[in-house]
């Protein structure tokens, strides 16, 4: 290991050690897939989502439409790869409501370990925690009305103390080590050392728990879509589509499986992902488990 | 174990208040005026005065929360705007359907889960094992609305086992109930059961390294006999976890999966009386349901206690 680490640097160990983790190209594959469906949808689909063709509905999947058609007679495929987008930035926004809001919270409460304020950060997540997203989704929605917007928020917020939490546990045995002591011999302050010698060594912890939280996010946005609080037409999403031909499935099962098969690939793959990063960035865990 | 149980009760109350607050203030503060919100755009201006009135909003937000508060003690919830019945019936009615299927998927989900995992464990990196994560890893991916969808299609529309949706009531009996739970409980709990299985196999694991089954190994006992009689007890304290957060997630995903079963429970009343702009069904509702879900985390604390006494000094 010593010779490893002195002979090559240690990016190119871990591209090396990616390449070799089957679970983590998989995952990366699979969700580079679903990225890449999203971003050409800007740019190409097969058939204009937009345009409804009720003669042509609820067509089996053929040479022209690979997935078949919906309830009024647009393109399945073309509607998964829209669909991604939506799943995609949703996700991906609560994912980073939860990091700059949490990761922030949870070195705050780590630095004034054992003080006031770090029992009231400590008692507010748990707090939070006590609301499945679903509900706080549900109140949101009660109020401000259904969309993509109060979504994001919804479950941004379920976000923040998982990575507080996360960031506070990981930064608290970070404290007590020596180059930290060093740090504050030095005269650096609770906020510079935070920043400057917590952060960069929570990072791997984060990146792995951001893809899981990623992952949570599409179930979760699929879920409020498909109770009609998330992503409002016309634009397609994954859990509207499994929503709108709820009572179809058995005519056309086409409508119903494809846009699950899509939500399932895309959890899966990023999942993988995660749990490859999690080997990668730390082989002791590997063989712990 | 007293000063443990206060503490956990004091800390139980702190929480259910400041749900409260949280749920007061997002639904009955933020809209501004909740009749005005409650009528629409379109109501005259005599109607939505009336409505303030019936509903008490002249009083101070205080006071009104400090009635709701203890009106909930006296089993009030307030009355509904669009059904015109008392909230405590509407929820009564509702409970009986959404907790059973909670407790049937979160029963059915360990049952599946316990063995699962402690089959992977005993036969680690075997191909058992192999394929018991594989399944699981797929089967956490797997929206539990659209497994509900599939297992519709199968069980109800092609080989007409289970009929496809409705609930008799428990009015119709026991096993008339159960069956027409069986296929939402089955959507709830397989998904969780993947993310328990893979809980149970780690612990495990974790457990099976330890210094005391090394003990027990070289005191004589077999492998099986090491892990049945000390490593699962011990590997049981971070499923139990697991299981009572998976108590919240089945609730939240139960009051989903009745929407696709047409069940009449918690979900179908929330989703109705937000399409109607009923906060004081919203308000009471979603109060419950957290309710259930602190007591239930309260619950799993206290069990923890009781079997790690370790517990009861370690946390504040």
């Amino acid at each position: 290991m010593s010779d490893m680490s002195l002979n090559s640097r240690p990016s190119s160990g871990l591209i090396a050690s990616a390449l070799r983790s089957p679970s983590f190209m998989i995952g990366f594959l699979l969700t580079l897939l679903f990225v890449l469906a999203a971003v050409i949808s800007f740019f190409w689909v097969p058939y204009d989502v937009t345009v409804l063709n009720i003669p042509n509905k609820l067509k089996p999947p053929s040479l022209e439409h690979w997935f078949g058609t919906d309830i009024f007679g647009r393109d399945i495929f073309s509607m998964i790869m829209v669909g991604a987008r939506v799943s995609i930035a949703v996700a991906l926004v609560a994912v980073g409501i939860g990091i700059v809001a949490g990761v922030p919270l949870g070195l705050l409460a780590a630095a004034r370990h054992g003080s006031l304020l770090d029992e009231v950060i400590m008692r507010g997540n748990d707090l939070v925690f006590a609301f499945p997203a679903l509900l706080i989704a549900i109140m949101i929605t009660a109020v401000f009305g259904p969309g993509a917007i109060n979504a994001i928020i919804a479950i941004g917020i379920f976000n923040i103390p998982v990575f507080a939490r996360l960031a506070r546990g990981a930064a608290l045995s970070l404290w007590t080590r020596d180059y930290v002591l060093a740090a504050r011999v030095a005269g650096k302050g609770q906020a510079r050392i935070s920043a400057e010698h917590i952060l960069p060594n929570i990072l791997n912890l984060l990146i792995v728990q951001g893809t899981i939280q990623f992952s949570l996010g599409i179930l979760a946005e699929a879920g409020l879509a498909f109770v009609g609080l998330g992503t409002q037409p016309p634009l397609p999403s994954w859990g509207r589509m499994l929503a709108e031909h709820q009572t179809l499935y058995a005519l056309a099962p086409q409508t119903v499986i494809f846009p699950g098969l899509a939500i399932v690939l895309t959890v899966l793959g990023l999942n993988l992902m995660g749990d490859g990063l999690r080997d990668i960035f730390d082989p002791r865990l590997r063989r712990a488990r | 174990m007293l000063p443990f149980l206060a503490r956990r009760i004091g800390s139980l109350a702190l929480s259910l208040i400041a749900a409260s607050i949280v749920i007061f203030l997002v639904i009955e503060v933020v809209p501004g005026d909740p009749a005005s919100f409650m009528l629409g755009l379109n109501a005259a201006p005599d109607t939505v005065a009336a409505l303030r009135e019936s509903l008490g909003l002249d009083a101070p937000a205080f006071i009104r929360y400090w009635e709701w508060i203890t009106g909930m003690f006296r089993g009030e919830f307030g009355v509904s705007y669009t059904y015109k019945v008392p909230v405590g019936n509407l929820i009564a009615d509702r409970v009986w359907v959404s907790l059973p299927l909670t407790i049937y998927a979160l029963t059915l989900s360990t049952l599946i889960a316990f063995p699962v995992g402690v089959l992977a464990a005993a036969r680690r990196n075997s191909p058992t094992d192999v394929s018991i994560m594989g399944v699981t890893q797929l089967g956490i991916a797997v929206p539990n609305f659209w497994f509900a969808m599939l297992l519709q299609l199968v069980f109800a529309g092609i080989l007409r086992w289970f009929s496809a949706g409705g609930f008799p009531g428990w009015d119709a009996g026991f096993w008339a109930g159960m069956k027409a739970m069986t296929l939402p409980a089955v959507a709830l709990a397989l998904p969780q059961a993947s993310i328990l299985a893979r809980v149970m196999r780690s612990s495990l694991l974790d457990t099976l390294g330890e210094d005391f089954i090394r003990t027990a190994r070289a005191k004589g006992l077999s492998r099986r006999q090491a892990l049945w009689r000390h490593a699962i007890r011990n590997a049981l304290i971070p499923v139990l976890t697991i299981i009572g957060l998976q108590f919240s997630f089945l609730l939240a995903g139960a009051i989903i999966i009745e929407r696709i079963f047409y069940f009449p429970g918690m979900g179908s009343l929330i989703f109705q009386a937000i399409t109607q702009r009923d906060l004081i069904v919203v308000k009471s509702a979603v109060m419950l349901l957290v309710f259930a879900v602190i007591l239930v985390t309260f619950l799993v604390d206290v069990t923890y206690a009781i079997a790690d006494p370790r517990l009861r000094r370690g946390r504040s």
